[in-house]
């Protein structure tokens, strides 16, 4: 905590060295000015560039001596860092009040300083993807260094916790090892995803097609923006909705019908998340179906056909590519969601068929690895990452995937659209 | 060969009943869906709008010699039962910090504990045979009562239900979008300003693009690890904080407000640009004089929205820790701090049933904020709409 | 035809600028596919039709000319009720067809379009492929069921449309793929598949290449053995080449209707007269 004086001295520093490159600056080229010769620049332009040149060689410094001390562990004080960069900050300074010419290009030079800062600022987007795609692959390497990759696909036991049990004098329940297959819980993912399909594509087709179709002009503008609320219901709540109200419903209707349900049952999550993923499918349908030329409706109409055997046989059709695309957006996303079935689903890895029971998904088992009390090097801290691994590669081949259909199928229509 | 029109509509009678049942199938679903949102919130609504009342009991308080080492003497035993214990506790501080007290007496409004609570509200309860004759009897004459809970807005959280409330969390969710919107909001309208102003179309450029299409769609939980790899475990940010928390989901909410400014950026007509142009304008000057102007209500109303996701995102704070236990208000951006939809989380796993009350209550609460902001936004785009 | 109906008939006629009502001008192949009478439309306030009188004879080619926005192309439309996707259209009048009107609230217009069929300006083939693309409507129509049936009537309806050698090796490819010319003859295929009486076409060469539009032309020569064809073209030439009777449409009225022959060779009115000599237009 004892830097942080020092950083606010830095920052001081750096204010004032800044303002003094701004005031000395615009004084400098104002006179040039008043002397009558004519400049490329304003005097502003004079002054923000001496700014420029005072903070940011000075800023450029001390974050690379941060990163550094932070990627390769190498000790600079940080006093005499900060001190070295005031020092680069003066000689900026001074280089930046000297620059104040006559035949100084001051505006170009902010431009293109400018312009290499929204560079940057673009850049961090894609950090963002190789900070993920990193943070991810490094400790799931650390992860498949402890166990074979092949168990990991493969097995069919997740059994974390099974060296406790050795450790206890239990050995022989849990087997000799903590086991980590991770089959149950894909198992799981993809039931809970199936599920929530189910309900999200039929109703968010069908609203879709009953809004772009059917549906009177006042009642569409009523009805998306509607439809658009439930995507902004956070998780969270859909958790809670799930657990508290839709559970025990499930548990009752198939206790109704004799079967045996768990309260952490699969339906639940599963129709609670396809609710949620309902206006995706809608207004993403909604948007392809609207996009398909009107001429093509006009075609079949004119044949002697009504209006739904047009829907279905040639607009739908048309749309197709569209339609799939939003279903494996929607389907990326169900996947990787995460709050329903942390509170919904169950915490046993479960490989069944039967949605009544109780199973568990990826990403459960993903934050109830990392939030444990658990050694972040542990086997089981590091089995999230893995997990996570894979979530992030099925995730990003289905958002791709999606991408370049509706991609094609926006193409195709323009083409024919001339 | 040709059919005249009246063998042509026979032909046609099964057709359009076949055809008619489109339309009414399609119009169940968007039926069911409607169905779907109303039952949601008149069931959080049923569950919610009660956390908004507490049970309040008056009670005798005894400032004697016990009570300030331990609160419950200072009442009778019968009534200190359905007291709440939060107020027990603050007895003998009460005492201690104002020393006339002691030897006093006095009639206050005090909470009284969830079990009390939850018995007025005709729930579940663990309140015994004797215990229930004697809140009747005192509902009767008036001494319990449910009012506003205004313990629920000026609390943080507690183990003790009725004393439980949201305002640590709404706190700590301000200092979390302060972070977010301080770092995405620039980072973001940079990006844009640069996709859709100045970069060329190339290689780079593309990667940029399809690179945000994809962030967008990226699991939240994902951005998660990236925050706990990077930012805790590498920059050595401080776990649980609104910092960690904040730049987590300002990651996430870059592809929002880049997307968003793009287009507005995109309904500002080149004829602006030329315009400029034609006065001398640098590209850049163009830009920050004349376009980013016009194109600000669409900017804004795409951050108010991108923010509105942040504000709801729970599963990359549970993974950067913003799950604490947060008693105390606190304004700070590197100390432990939790975020209501995390409230919202660890409520719901609380075994209390007074506490799914609390849940529901936090769930409105949010809701109000995230229809208000969508709200706003909306508003801003209507007032702000313009036809070029 | 009964006594009240020709009064109003010439009543109607007498109305109109033209000279020589061609209900009258009469000849062993002119028998009337379709009655208009007083026809006006509006799109909301404005009105785009005005008082509409128009006879259209059996298997001959009636062609639509007028300056762009004069109201051709939603008379056009008026025939097989494709207005009626337009909410904001109205309209009053008679458009008779086999003895009923075509507007009657009893007329179910997907009927009316079973029997009076369409061809667009830019050709819009089904995202399917060519043989479905034929085959699709009149199996809805029940007018095919086999497969076998389905072969002969989409390789009848190709051959008349002139496409079968361009097509018959690749049937099953998507009807997207063919050239601008043949895919405007393949939606002519998909229209006369399902054996209309009247084929309306709006303007279709006006997207396609010179040697298309000759084709296209022929084959509306052809056709006309077969099917009433009404058209609407701005192309002088091609309405003086291919149809039988021409009807010269200006602000939303029908200035002149007259056999092909004399609107282009002495045309009764002024303003037919201008239009026809390239004056304005």
């Amino acid at each position: 905590m004892q830097t942080n004086p020092l950083l606010a001295l830095f920052g001081g520093a750096l204010l004032l060295l800044g303002l003094i490159a701004f005031f000395i600056g615009r004084a400098k080229a104002a006179r040039v000015r008043a002397a009558g010769v004519a400049m490329h620049a304003q005097p502003d332009q004079y002054a923000w560039f001496a700014v420029l040149a005072t903070a940011g060689p000075a800023l450029l410094v001390s974050a690379l001596g941060a990163f550094v001390m932070l990627l390769l562990g190498a000790e600079i004080p940080v006093p005499y860092l900060l001190a070295g960069s005031l020092i680069i900050a003066a000689l900026g300074l001074m280089f930046g009040i000297n620059k104040a010419k006559p035949d100084f290009h001051a505006r170009q030079a902010i431009e293109r300083v400018i312009g290499w800062i929204l560079i940057g600022a673009a850049l961090i987007s894609i950090f963002t993807t190789f900070g993920i795609l990193f943070s991810i692959v490094f400790e799931a390497l650390r992860f498949f260094q402890m166990h074979s990759f092949w168990d990991f696909i493969t097995g069919t036991v997740w059994n974390p916790g099974a060296s406790f049990l050795v450790a206890a004098g239990r050995g022989d329940e849990g087997g000799a090892a903590a086991q980590f297959g991770s089959v149950p819980l894909f198992a799981g993912t993809f039931m809970i995803t199936a599920i929530a399909m189910l309900v999200a594509i039929p109703v968010g087709l069908l609203s879709a097609i009953y809004m772009s179709e059917f549906a009177p002009a006042r009642v569409r503008t009523f009805a998306k923006p509607t439809l658009e609320v439930l995507a902004g219901i956070p998780t969270v709540v859909y958790g809670f909705f799930a657990a508290i109200t839709v559970a025990p419903i499930i548990v009752n209707v198939a206790g109704f019908f004799g079967l045996d349900a768990s309260f952490n049952n699969a339906v639940a999550p599963g129709l609670v998340m396809g609710i949620m993923i309902i206006p995706f499918i809608s207004s993403l349908s909604d948007d392809v179906i609207n996009s398909v030329p009107d001429s093509m409706r006009q075609g079949s109409l004119a044949l002697g056909m009504t209006k739904s055997e047009t829907i279905r046989d040639v607009v739908i059709p048309a749309a197709l590519p569209g339609i799939i695309s939003a279903s494996l957006l929607a389907v990326s996303r169900a996947l990787g969601e995460t709050m329903i079935v942390v509170m919904a689903a169950g915490m046993r890895p479960n490989l069944t068929a039967n949605p009544l029971e109780d199973m568990t998904t990826v990403t459960v088992r993903i934050v109830a690895a990392l939030t444990g009390d658990l050694e972040f090097e542990s086997a089981e801290t590091l089995s999230a990452f893995a997990l996570g691994l894979v979530l992030f590669a099925v995730t990003l081949s289905l958002n791709l995937v999606s991408v370049i259909m509706i991609r094609r199928f926006r193409e195709k229509y323009r083409v024919n659209n001339l | 060969m040709n059919h005249s029109f009246d063998e042509i509509s026979a032909q046609l009678k099964k057709r359009h009943r076949k055809s008619a049942r489109l339309k009414w199938i399609s119009m169940g679903a968007l039926g069911l869906a409607g169905l779907f949102l109303v039952l949601f919130f008149s069931d959080m609504l049923n569950k919610g709008l009660p956390a908004f009342q507490q049970a309040y009991i008056q009670v005798e308080v005894d400032y004697n010699e016990d009570a300030t080492r331990m609160g419950r003497a200072a009442m009778d035993r019968e009534i200190s039962s359905l007291v709440s214990r939060s107020f027990e506790r603050l007895i003998p501080g009460m005492i201690r910090d104002n020393p006339d007290l002691l030897g006093t007496s006095e009639q206050r409004w005090v909470l009284a504990n969830s079990q009390v609570d939850q018995y007025l509200k005709g729930h579940r309860n663990k309140l015994s045979e004797e215990e229930r004759a004697r809140v009747d009897e005192l509902a009767e004459s008036g001494q319990v009562e449910l009012k506003f809970n205004t313990t629920f807005f000026t609390n943080g959280d507690s183990k003790m239900a009725e004393s439980a409330g949201i305002l640590a969390a709404v706190v700590g969710t301000v200092m979390t979008m302060l972070v977010t919107l301080a770092i995405a909001f620039p980072i973001g309208v940079m990006t844009a300003v640069y996709l859709e102003e100045f970069a060329p179309d190339n290689r780079l450029t593309q990667l940029i693009e399809i690179n945000i299409n994809n962030l967008a769609a990226i699991p939240s939980i994902l951005f998660g690890l990236l925050g706990l790899a990077i930012f805790i475990n590498f920059f050595g940010v401080p776990r649980s904080s609104p910092l960690v928390g904040g730049m987590t989901l300002a990651l996430m909410t870059l592809p929002v407000i880049i997307i968003a400014t793009r287009t507005a950026l995109r309904s500002v007509p080149d004829s602006i640009r030329h315009a400029a142009f034609g006065v001398g304008c640098s590209r850049w000057q163009a830009v920050r004089d004349h376009v980013l102007p016009l194109a600000m209500p669409g900017i804004m109303t795409g951050s108010i929205i991108g923010l509105a996701q942040a504000m709801g995102e729970t599963a990359p704070l549970i993974i950067v820790g913003m799950v604490a236990f947060i008693p105390d208000v606190g304004i700070s951006f590197t100390n432990a701090a939790t975020v209501m939809p995390a409230q919202v989380f660890t409520w719901a796993g609380e075994p209390e049933r007074a506490f799914v009350e609390k849940t529901a209550g936090g769930i409105l609460v949010l809701l109000s904020i995230l229809i208000a902001l969508n709200a706003t936004a909306v508003v801003l785009r209507k007032k702000f709409e313009r036809r070029w | 035809m009964n006594m009240q109906v020709a009064e109003r008939e010439s009543n109607a006629m007498s109305s109109q600028q033209s000279g020589q009502p061609v209900t009258r001008n009469d000849s062993a192949n002119h028998e009337l596919s379709i009655r208009v009478r007083d026809l006006n439309l509006w799109y909301g306030q404005n009105q785009a039709l005005k008082n509409i009188s128009l006879d259209i004879f059996q298997k001959n080619v009636t062609a639509l000319i007028g300056p762009s926005g004069c109201g051709k192309s939603t008379f056009l439309r008026c025939l097989n009720r494709m207005n009626d996707l337009i909410p904001s259209v109205r309209t009053e009048g008679l458009v008779e067809m086999d003895g009923r009107d075509v507007n009657d609230a009893r007329m179910d217009e997907v009927a009316l379009r079973r029997r009076v069929g369409m061809v667009f300006q830019k050709p819009n083939p089904f995202p399917k492929s060519i043989f479905e693309n034929v085959a699709y409507a009149p199996r809805m129509h029940d007018l095919v069921s086999r497969k076998a049936e389905q072969e002969e009537l989409v390789e009848q309806a190709l051959r008349d449309a002139g496409l079968w050698n361009e097509v018959k090796d690749k049937l099953h490819q998507p009807g997207t793929s063919l050239s601008g010319g043949q895919q405007q003859r393949l939606c002519i295929a998909r229209a006369i598949a399902v054996k209309p009486d009247v084929i309306l076409m709006d303007e279709p060469t006006s997207a396609l290449d010179p040697i298309s539009t000759a084709t296209i032309e022929d084959l509306m020569d052809k056709l006309k053995k077969q099917f009433t064809i009404v058209t609407v073209t701005h192309n002088m030439q091609q309405a003086a080449r291919v149809a039988d009777y021409t009807a010269f449409f200006h602000l939303g009225e029908v200035i002149e209707y007259n056999d092909t022959k004399t609107m282009f060779s002495n045309p009764h009115t002024k303003k037919a007269e201008d239009y026809i000599t390239g004056r304005y237009g």
